[in-house]
């Protein structure tokens, strides 16, 4: 086991201030935010370390990608996650990019019990436009982002038409979040921001 | 990226010893022998749960829990060491980590071992040994009718 980096400097107001940022994002979806600043593993990014440490603990199974294994040593550490199977997974770690329905979706029962998928992208701002609708949101919202999978929007559409089942994405890059709640609907954009 | 090439028998003596000595000891003992250390994680306090077993085979049981201050931390030359500590004592946990990272270093083991872990392994003994006298001392022998007669 080689653990070579600390987790965040002050983990209980860190992963608070981190909590609230994702809450936030969830709630406005498309919405950027900035997370707290820590020195991550060389493979994650701030905000993709900083989402797991506040998201991931010994009571979520965890999914990593092949990229993401690198950084294994480290969550089991910081986190005490157990790493799972995709279709038993109740977060998800992707690098790279995935199939959203490679993971659990929830039940109509229990929609809950659906996996967060913390997807790190190569940039937040920049990059191709998407215009969000749906709940959260009075006028539709522009994101862009840079480094989404190829397919992502008709994957996303068969996502939406789950609810209430599908999972929910988390979008990390840099310091920076946004969130993908299962309830929004996503359209390529022909337009940049104004 | 060196990883442990420590006896896990070495280490877990060492690791225990550490544990036992208090701040002050592992602070005058360990003076000057310090490596270069960053924190990975800690030194916080936290509980864990201690069990039990009834008569040390039975079904195991939760006894209570006990707090420990526990810390983690790395040393420049990549070694990671592990302290875990009853009591709040956060200075005691780190001097702790620290020292045990050092220890799994081939070319500080010996030096360390000797001027660090077996005096306060000796030390650790003769407290031990002294409460156990003053115990023994006042040790009661029922003899009840049914043992004489045996």
């Amino acid at each position: 086991m080689s653990i070579t980096h600390p987790g965040f400097p002050d983990p209980v107001q860190d992963s608070q201030a981190c909590f609230r940022a994702v809450l936030d994002a969830m709630a406005r979806p498309g919405q950027v935010h900035t997370v707290t600043a820590l020195d991550p593993p060389p493979m994650l990014d701030a905000a993709t370390a900083a989402v797991l440490l506040t998201l991931a603990d010994a009571d979520t199974p965890i999914w990593l990608d092949q990229a993401a294994m690198a950084a294994r040593d480290w969550i089991t550490f910081h986190c005490g996650a157990p790493i799972a199977a995709a279709t038993a997974a109740t977060l998800a770690l992707a690098l790279e990019p995935v199939r959203l329905d490679a993971f659990p979706a929830g039940t109509d029962d229990a929609p809950e019990l659906s996996a967060t998928i913390i997807l790190q992208v190569a940039a937040l701002g920049r990059g191709a436009a998407f215009e969000l609708s749906g709940p959260g949101l009075a006028a539709p919202a522009i994101l862009e982002v840079d480094g989404l999978p190829a397919g992502f929007v008709a994957e996303w559409a068969a996502n939406h038409a789950l609810f209430p089942r599908g999972v929910d994405v988390i979008l990390c890059a840099g310091d920076r979040i946004a969130a993908l709640p299962r309830t929004v609907q996503i359209r390529q954009a022909w337009f940049g921001k104004a | 990226m060196p990883v442990t090439s420590a006896n896990p028998l070495d280490r877990r003596r060492w690791m225990a010893v550490l544990a036992r000595a208090t701040a002050s000891e592992l602070a005058t003992s360990a003076e000057g022998r310090l490596p270069v250390f960053t924190r990975l994680r800690g030194p916080e306090i936290g509980l864990v749960m201690l069990r039990g077993r009834a008569g040390g085979t039975g079904p195991a049981f939760n006894l209570g829990e006990a707090t420990v201050a526990r810390c983690t931390v790395r040393t420049a030359e990549g070694w990671v060491g592990h302290a875990y500590c009853l009591g709040r004592d956060l200075r005691q946990a780190e001097l702790a980590a620290a020292l045990d990272a050092a220890l799994q270093d081939p070319a500080r083991q010996s030096e360390l071992d000797v001027a660090v872990v077996q005096p306060l392994a000796l030390a650790q003994a003769a407290r031990r040994d002294t409460l156990a006298r003053r115990a023994a001392a006042t040790k009661v022998q029922f003899f009840t009718l049914a043992t004489m007669r045996s």
